[in-house]
């Protein structure tokens, strides 16, 4: 699985910003202290308000006290002020948070715009060609989803020659099918190099813009923003690792990351242990098809030492819905008994109590089998995928 | 026969001084395959030692390819060279460049992938365990493995394995070895994004192979690499074919905008790719303890016989 690093949406407009993509005039404030100073930075006026989380669908959001709505319109700054005391500290449920929702902990005030039309803009990989590709469409500040479903012709995309980059030709067809004329063409025409600049400049992974908005006046502005960073290049990037938000990452897949495992959290009860991505996600895909929910995927990379082992355990049992462990390790290159040697440790460690089935594979199988039968632990043995599976799922239903 | 690389085939390895790329040299070379030259900028002139084998190291690709007749690398080295890595090979006109390293920026394999276009040299990978023809001897030795998977579990025979993902490669061979089912060759594709060979390039290798006589095409959520191969299959191929995917059950949100749905396309989840396997005649896995057994089913259908 690929990971990407998500940012704000008031830090991605800064970025903008800093490439020259024009945005509404805005302020950030992390906490109620702060609005005062916020506000004063603005212009008197319809001002808006929008809770700063790292998921979509905030304006029909609803927050855990009853409040409906994580951006809102308000005509004033005084009233700007007392909706942004609502959402601070607040937790928002949006479609994209799950249920627990997220801790509003940033607002961001922006000068309310007098929007004449609405457009959609993104910039992306395009798997199928390896090239980045610019998608628009005339439908904005809608489901894209929905577009693409209902009126696939809306929706124009231009792939980019990585030899060439964005040419200028490639620029003006996107504007024509946009339709755009005159004084916003130029302005539309400018916005889309320039963040296309941002996207390559930064090893973007995505950038989406819905939506873009025309004013009266013939500017173009883009009134939403949502950036994601390839994690793969961070390296290269300090000040993008810089705008990490940690609070808005969960504990046990931070705590991973520090023992170079793969965690990502999921809804059900059987966890699991696994090397490698692709037999980490089918242990997952295998524990549903014999009826279990698979609790989290784990993987511990092409290595398994013991400590990666017992903080793997320890980071699984920190999640309270876990009733049952699996272990499936294939040791293709790894002794499987320095595997099992590490299990033993770890299960002694942090004194499992739960049913634990372990599934060990490969090289010095026999060895490795041995040392578990050894160990004086109440864990079940299995012999194939299929056979551990099932197993698991049967002992945490009982 | 066999695809891609051969016992006689001559690899060099790029990075062989480090840790990772040193470990699988010496496996490599106890496999009997032959490693023929190594690759680490700085330390031209020495030597990688192991048991009785003296690996000559250069400076360069160019340097080593011709010196010593290799034409395949096996890239180990770190993510922010790796990009350039695969470029010297093209650059030095070698027929195959493996990429091993995990975690090449995207950008970076987006502009080698554009550079590689009309030149001879194929990539496999990035971020894949590498390829490995089976020998003749025991557990398979003899035969040429290039990158990391374990060479004992292969077999040497007619079937070929084909997928991004390593350790569910290493399952699906196992599986058909302790049924006493031989390969002729095993190929990880590699899990990024953007890679080199994609499933339906070794899908049309295998299928001109007159030695394969079945294959396994192990696949993922994301992408349509999958559902390309499968389609040409329907079309073309009249061998029998075993199909897994992973990812049933993986989270579908945790991203947070809706760009990558429109771009992904319908056809990118679990549930769908398993679909069009089954409209294209594939015989689906229906967990992946099954691929073996998935093919034998195929196998049979088709009166072909795998051993």
């Amino acid at each position: 699985m690929t990971s990407r690093m998500n940012i704000h949406e008031y830090q991605a407009k800064a970025l903008f910003e800093k490439f020259g993509v024009p945005v509404p005039q805005g302020a950030s404030a992390k906490s109620a202290a702060e609005f005062d100073a916020a506000l004063a930075s603005l212009p008197e006026g319809p001002t808006m308000v929008k809770s700063q989380i790292h998921a979509g669908g905030r304006g029909k959001g609803t927050f855990t006290d009853g409040f409906k709505g994580g951006v809102k319109f308000c005509k004033t700054k005084a009233d700007a002020k007392e909706i942004a005391g609502k959402m601070i500290n607040n937790t928002l449920v949006t479609v994209q948070t799950g249920p627990a929702g997220r801790k509003v902990q940033t607002i961001y005030f922006t000068v309310a715009s007098d929007i004449k039309k609405e457009y959609y803009l993104a910039i992306l990989l395009d798997r199928a060609s390896s090239k980045p590709v610019i998608v628009g469409s005339t439908e904005g500040g809608v489901e894209i989803e929905k577009v693409a479903h209902d009126t696939p012709e809306k929706l124009f995309k231009i792939l980019v020659d990585p030899a060439y980059g964005l040419a200028d030709f490639q620029v003006r067809e996107l504007i024509f099918k946009l339709g755009f004329t005159g004084a916003e063409a130029k302005n539309a025409a400018k916005l889309i190099r320039n963040l296309y600049n941002a996207y390559w400049a930064t090893d973007a992974a995505m950038i989406e813009v819905n939506p873009l908005i025309t004013t009266p006046t013939g500017d173009v502005l883009a009134l939403d923003a949502k950036v994601s960073f390839d994690d793969n290049a961070l390296f290269r990037h300090p000040e993008i690792v810089a705008l990490r938000d940690l609070n808005e990452e969960d504990p046990k897949e931070i705590e991973a990351s520090k023992f170079s495992l793969s965690y990502i959290a999921l809804d059900g009860n059987i966890a699991c242990l696994v090397n490698g991505a692709g037999l980490a996600m089918s242990t997952m895909d295998i524990i549903q098809h014999f009826g279990g929910t698979p609790a989290n995927f784990l993987d511990v990379g092409g290595g398994a030492s013991k400590d990666q082992v017992v903080a793997a355990f320890k980071i699984i049992l920190g999640d309270p819905n876990v009733k049952g462990i699996l272990v499936n390790i294939f040791g293709g290159i790894m002794d499987c008994n320095v595997i099992a040697t590490g299990i033993v440790e770890a299960v002694k460690e942090v004194g499992l109590k739960l049913p634990l089935v372990v599934r060990l594979e490969g090289n010095n199988v026999a060895a490795g089998k041995a040392t578990l039968a050894a160990s004086g632990l109440k864990l079940v043995s299995g012999d194939t995928m299929a056979d551990a599976a099932q197993k698991i799922v049967k002992l945490v239903a009982a | 026969m066999s695809i891609l690389v051969t016992p006689e085939t001559k690899i060099l390895i790029q990075g062989i001084t480090g840790d990772f790329g040193g470990r699988h040299a010496k496996l490599s070379l106890d496999y009997g395959t032959k490693v023929v030259a190594g690759v680490t900028p700085g330390k031209g002139g020495q030597f990688f030692e192991h048991g009785t084998h003296k690996v000559p190291i250069f400076n360069s690709v160019a340097e080593a390819a011709a010196a010593t007749g290799a034409t395949v690398s096996a890239i180990f080295v770190p993510p922010p060279f790796a990009g350039d890595a695969i470029l010297e090979c093209v650059d030095a006109g070698l027929d195959l460049a493996v990429a091993i390293t995990e975690g090449i920026p995207v950008k970076d394999m987006v502009r080698v992938k554009r550079a590689m276009q009309g030149k001879k040299t194929r990539l496999l990978g990035p971020n894949c365990p590498g390829v490995v023809t089976p020998g003749t001897g025991k557990d398979s030795f003899g035969g040429c493995r290039i990158g990391i998977a374990p060479g004992y579990i292969h077999k040497k025979g007619h079937v070929g394995v084909v997928s991004r993902s390593g350790t569910l490669t290493y399952e699906a061979v196992f599986q058909l070895t302790s049924k006493n089912i031989g390969q002729t060759t095993c190929v990880g594709i590699g899990g990024d994004p953007v890679n080199g060979t994609s499933h339906l390039d070794v899908i049309k290798l295998f299928n001109a192979d007159p030695e394969t006589h079945g294959m396994i095409l192990i696949g993922e959520i994301g992408g349509n690499a999958e559902v390309e191969a499968a389609r040409w299959i329907k079309a073309n191929c009249k061998k029998p074919v075993a199909g897994f995917i992973a990812g049933a059950t993986a989270p579908a949100g945790r991203r947070m905008g809706h760009a990558g749905a429109i771009v992904g396309g319908a056809e990118d989840t679990a549930a769908a790719k398993i679909a069009v396997f089954k409209e294209c005649g594939i015989e689906v896995a229906s967990t992946p303890s099954d691929m073996a057994d998935a093919l034998l089913r195929a196998a049979k259908a088709k009166g072909v016989t795998l051993s």
